[in-house]
């Protein structure tokens, strides 16, 4: 895929940048000439609306920034003057709010695709594992920007948050009191959250360029994740990526743009329009819904130490999953048990996410009581939780090595265009070749 | 397919995050057909205008609204806008409800502090000068502020309406402490209070004693003055306090959906052509 370059330049001028920085090339084989598999599905869409994601959050926060006023006495009322009094502004905060929202379920869709399809395997490993990079970034990030409107949960997150470092051995307490800026989450909390706000979100592009890198030398995957053997398993990405992902792009702005419109709130907690009180703890200090999950599996463990050990493992599992899974089959089309383990992998993770939102104690079947296990009800959050976090790491640490010692997989087709072309639908007599090649 | 249901899956954990926290022991609150609901509802003006003299008359005795501008009310979307005053800093009946109030100043000859009658552009005065003095005249516990209030609590309007009608008649069993009220529909958890039989029942104590009765206010368009008009007023003006450019954001969304509507068509039928002589 690369060192070969088809671009030959046209004009005078592309002609002199080639000579001297062949930026224009660059982008042709990047994005106009990409040989891209013919048959990637929907799913595939998600890496070109993450990027729009990306733009969209970052041209909202630079115009945010301008209005923005980083104190604890002034953040609140900051952000009301935003939406209330500057132009537009309600249209700025509300996209960059729910952006956030918008740019998770993108990621975890993308995440959960390359899961299933086995985009994590070699010769993608880096590309992999540079991914997880920017979901790691994009955490961090979307945690600091939630602190900045310094309403109470934007407030009591922070402390929460902040507060699970603490439990490291040795350096937890240097290390909260780094983050803090002093002993307590306050103003220097918030000048410096701000700060780094806007800082990781340029490091995030910095790891895309990354990514996108090392998947041109690599090319996609695909549904089937038999590798490209020839031009035939290929398309040029203009037109035809191009258009798809734009198609699907239209269509995540359908739902981005009613979130924004008609229920700019829905995904956040009302509890944050309250402007910070150290003083007032909120009944339930939960986070935003795509931090559940992993607060859920935080809470699951009695020991906070190993709380937060498991919380970070859980993440840290995604670096090495790429050694974990022995198979040399990709696609879980071709393994039909371990594709029966993935469904109720994603079942786990949105069961997470649920008990996430409750708190520990609340039944999960109301009103029947069961007996206690060791230090809750069995019909509880937590032990649900237990059951399903279990779940999360056996299936990457267990499930996942053993399916590949011993699965029988079902036969893979020899290439891509093969189960295409075996379809009946062959190419119509006469049928126009490359559309891209006209206009 | 299964993969569609991954991906409405998801949206459906995001959808029920909200909802799901909501597990309170008080009263769900009773839904009100506002004439602001759904992607075309508007702030019904009358409404909002009755809505205001309901929070002048009674509640802006105790609860600020320090975010607001006498200026927003005649501005676009707000009870008092006027086409013909564009700039709601002009619009008469604004300047007459500023003047009104007197507001604290800077004398710029003398530097002594002086009082003046407010105009479009000041701040609602608050009624206490700072949260001690609040607490200090109301039984140890804050008025909160009005400015957000509609947006920072589960159920919005439908919750303000339900809570100021909803005051009734403590269950035999539950001792209201003094200078405290039981409400149902309050978060919060009475078991503390709680000498009857069986399980204590649902709602909080609130420090604020029903604060409306009949004919408290008089309406100018006629309205009938009860305790359930009086509350719907005053929500939806809340409602607008929240969310001064609802209208404006809803209008703008109607645009943008069409639009978006009409692109994703277009490049559906643009990926139908160009992908027709592809086997895929």
């Amino acid at each position: 895929m690369s060192g070969h370059s088809n671009y030959v330049p046209k004009t005078g001028i592309e002609r002199w940048l080639d000579a001297r920085m062949p930026i224009v090339r660059l982008a042709y084989d990047s994005v106009v000439d990409f040989p891209t598999p013919k048959n990637l599905n929907y799913w595939y869409t998600f890496g070109g609306i993450l990027a729009l994601c990306l733009g969209i959050q970052l041209a909202t926060g630079i115009v945010l920034a301008m209005h923005y006023v980083p104190h604890v006495d002034h953040a609140f009322a900051s952000i009301e003057r935003i939406m209330r009094d500057v132009n537009y502004g309600w249209l700025v905060r509300y996209m960059h709010a729910n952006g956030a929202s918008m740019f998770f379920i993108a990621v975890y869709a993308h995440m959960f695709r390359g899961l299933y399809y086995g985009s994590y395997k070699a010769p993608r490993e880096l590309l992999w594992i540079l991914g997880c990079v920017i979901y790691l970034l994009m955490m961090a990030t979307a945690f600091m920007g939630y602190v900045l409107p310094w309403g109470q949960m934007s407030f009591h997150g922070a402390v929460v948050i902040t507060n699970l470092f603490g439990a490291l051995p040795v350096v937890g307490e240097s290390i909260t009191t780094w983050l803090w800026g002093g002993f307590a989450v306050d103003n220097p909390t918030l000048n410096r959250f701000f700060s780094l706000h806007y800082l990781l979100p340029f490091m995030i592009a910095g790891v895309v360029v990354l990514h996108i890198w090392a998947l041109h030398v690599v090319g996609n995957n695909n549904p089937t994740g038999v590798e490209v053997k020839s031009k035939a398993d290929t398309v040029p990405f203009h037109p035809y990526y191009t258009v798809k992902d734009g198609f699907a792009i239209a269509v995540f702005l359908l739902m981005f743009a009613a979130f924004v419109f008609f229920n700019p709130n829905a995904l956040g907690d009302p509890v944050n329009y309250v402007p910070a009180n150290p003083l007032v703890t909120p009944a339930h200090i939960v986070p935003e819904w795509y931090f559940l999950p992993f607060y859920a599996i935080l809470r699951a463990v009695p020991d906070k130490l190993m709380g937060v050990l498991m919380m970070f493992g859980a993440i840290a599992v995604l670096f090495v999953l790429p050694w974990l899974d022995r198979s040399r089959v990709k696609s879980l089309r071709y393994r039909p048990t371990t594709r029966m383990y993935f469904f109720i992998f994603v079942v786990a993770c949105l069961v997470l996410g649920y008990c996430g939102g409750k708190l520990p104690d609340e039944h999960v079947i109301p009103g029947l009581s069961t007996f206690t296990l060791f230090d809750a009800d069995l019909n509880s959050m937590v032990w649900l939780s237990r059951f399903a976090a279990a779940y999360y790491f056996a299936y990457f640490l267990v499930i996942l090595p053993w399916m590949g010692l011993t699965e029988t997989p079902l036969p893979q087709p020899e290439s891509i265009s093969e189960p295409v072309l075996s379809h009946s639908a062959a190419t119509p007599a006469g049928a126009a070749a490359s559309p891209e090649k006209r206009g | 397919m299964l993969r569609k249901g991954l991906a409405i899956a998801v949206l459906g954990l995001a959808l029920a995050g909200g909802p799901a926290l909501a597990a309170g022991s008080q009263k769900e609150p009773r839904t009100v057909a506002w004439s602001f609901n759904g992607p075309f509802g508007k702030f019904d003006r009358a409404q909002l205008q009755r809505g205001y003299k309901v929070y002048r008359e009674v509640c802006s005795a105790c609860h600020a609204m320090s975010l607001m501008s006498f200026r927003n009310l005649g501005q676009k979307g707000g009870p008092f806008f006027d086409p013909k005053y564009p700039n709601p800093n002009d619009n008469p009946y604004v300047k007459t409800i500023a003047k009104d109030y007197e507001v604290s100043d800077i004398d710029g000859e003398t530097g002594d502090v002086v009082k003046r009658p407010a105009t479009a552009a000041d701040r609602f005065p608050s009624p206490f000068p700072n949260e001690a003095a609040a607490r200090a005249s109301n039984g140890g516990a804050l008025p909160p502020d009005f400015s957000t209030l509609s947006k920072s609590r589960e159920g919005g309007p439908d919750y303000i309406y339900s809570l100021l009608t909803g005051y009734v008649t403590p269950p035999a069993g539950l001792q209201v402490p003094t200078g405290q009220h039981y409400n149902p529909y309050m978060p919060g958890d009475v078991s503390a209070y709680w000498k009857g039989k069986g399980h204590a029942p649902v709602g909080g104590m609130i420090a604020m004693a029903a604060p409306l009765a009949p004919e408290k206010v008089t309406f100018d368009d006629g309205t009938k003055s009860t305790v359930d008009q009086q509350a719907r007023d005053v929500s939806a003006f809340l409602a607008w306090a929240s969310e001064p450019k609802m209208e404006e954001r809803k209008a703008f969304g109607v645009g943008a959906m069409v639009y978006l509507l009409i692109l994703a068509g277009l490049l559906y039928v643009s990926y139908r052509r160009i992908w027709r002589n592809v086997a895929h």
